[in-house]
């Protein structure tokens, strides 16, 4: 067969054809990776969920609410067992991160201690800023209370050993931190 | 020239990335370690290898003058497939990929193996020109990628070989690392080659 002519009918009839096929295919294939990603989703949540609450027994996905931040309105899982509220779990973010932004989950007590965090999305350099995935860092956290411990990096006169050579990184990370923990404050308790 | 022959093409002779040193910017963002310069690879081989497919089929349908905006249309396509097949399937590699994933459109490597291959030459030739070209593509990341994890991390293929508080050559893990560690390689395979 010869190559189409480049005249105005074949252009149109063949960008139109080959755009409709591809939206077509597209939107088949949509339907079939559809399910998987929301599962895939949730599932990450719900582990993240889990990682830094106390075991519960209700669905915190359920029962989550918003409150509000200078950063946009962060997510709260409430985390129940028969009935007695055990711990939240805020999604929080911050936007002084080396690579711009991140978002944790941390969980709270309902006094403001601080159970245990959880990195959610991260752009930080591998190698340096992925460190705040690992124990020796994450568990400075832990039991502390940001109402009477400054969570902010020993440089910034806190008490929190910034990961060596990912300073900005462990600046993010207490900035999220206590966002999570002034939003709770503010307005999360329920 | 042969069949064969256009399938080893890509991997040595031509290979895109060491040789004809095109798509360097997912090369130079994504090797950080192996597993992520693999992951890359395999998911730019599939959307070459099938583009080529779609494109040498069609060849005889698409005007020449809007044949740009056809094998775009083509290529945007499977990458959205292979985006979307990631994101449900092993949503931890999709995240460490980050915004290349969509970004492997902009490849030049896929539309140059439209332009200067798949439109003129058969379909089967097509098809393993495309699988020649990624696999010499995956191997180079690979390759890259397993340098820098190694002399950066201390790791590879997420597998530690040195302590926990052994200290690292982090630069190999940062930017400026991947141009370090990409132009000795190229240096290597120049030697190879027996060039001057």
């Amino acid at each position: 067969m010869a190559k189409l002519e480049s005249n105005l009918k074949t252009m149109v009839l063949s960008l139109f054809g080959v755009c409709a096929l591809a939206s077509g295919l597209l939107g088949y294939m949509n339907k079939i990776t559809e399910g998987p990603i929301a599962e895939s989703k949730a599932k990450a949540k719900l582990e993240a969920i889990q990682k830094v609450v106390p075991e519960f027994n209700n669905n915190p996905s359920e029962e989550k609410y918003t409150v509000q931040s200078d950063l946009g309105d962060l997510e709260c899982f409430p985390a129940k067992k028969d009935g007695q509220l055990v711990g939240t779990a805020i999604s929080t973010k911050t936007n002084i991160a080396f690579s711009g932004s991140f978002s944790l989950m941390v969980g709270i007590k309902p006094d403001g201690t601080l159970i245990n965090t959880s990195v959610l999305e991260h752009k930080e350099t591998p190698g340096l800023g992925t460190k705040m995935t690992e124990p020796k860092f994450k568990n400075q956290f832990v039991g502390k209370n940001p109402g009477t411990n400054k969570i902010k990096v020993k440089k910034d006169g806190g008490e929190i050993d910034a990961i060596t050579a990912a300073t900005i990184s462990s600046r993010a990370f207490c900035d999220a931190i206590m966002r999570a923990f002034n939003a709770y404050q503010k307005g999360g308790q329920k | 020239m042969s069949n064969l022959r256009h399938f080893t093409n890509g991997i040595m002779r031509e290979n895109p990335t060491l040789v004809l040193l095109i798509g360097m910017c997912p090369v130079l963002a994504v090797s950080t370690t192996a597993i992520n310069g693999m992951g890359m690879g395999i998911a730019t081989t599939f959307v070459l290898t099938m583009s080529n497919l779609v494109i040498s089929l069609i060849k005889n349908l698409v005007p020449n003058k809007v044949r740009i905006p056809i094998f775009v249309v083509v290529i945007a396509s499977f990458v959205t497939i292979v985006q979307m097949t990631m994101e449900a399937f092993v949503p931890t590699l999709y995240k460490a990929l980050g915004v290349f994933v969509p970004l492997i459109v902009v490849n030049c490597i896929i539309l140059a193996r439209a332009e200067a291959f798949a439109q003129k030459n058969t379909v089967i030739a097509s098809i393993l020109d495309g699988l020649g070209m990624g696999i010499g593509f995956t191997l180079a990341l690979t390759i890259l990628g397993a340098i820098r994890e190694m002399l950066g991390n201390g790791s590879i293929f997420n597998v530690r070989f040195v302590g926990e508080n052994a200290s690292t050559i982090l630069v190999f893990i940062l930017s400026p690392g991947a141009f370090i560690a990409l132009g000795y390689l190229i240096a290597f395979i120049n030697r190879l080659k027996g060039n001057k």
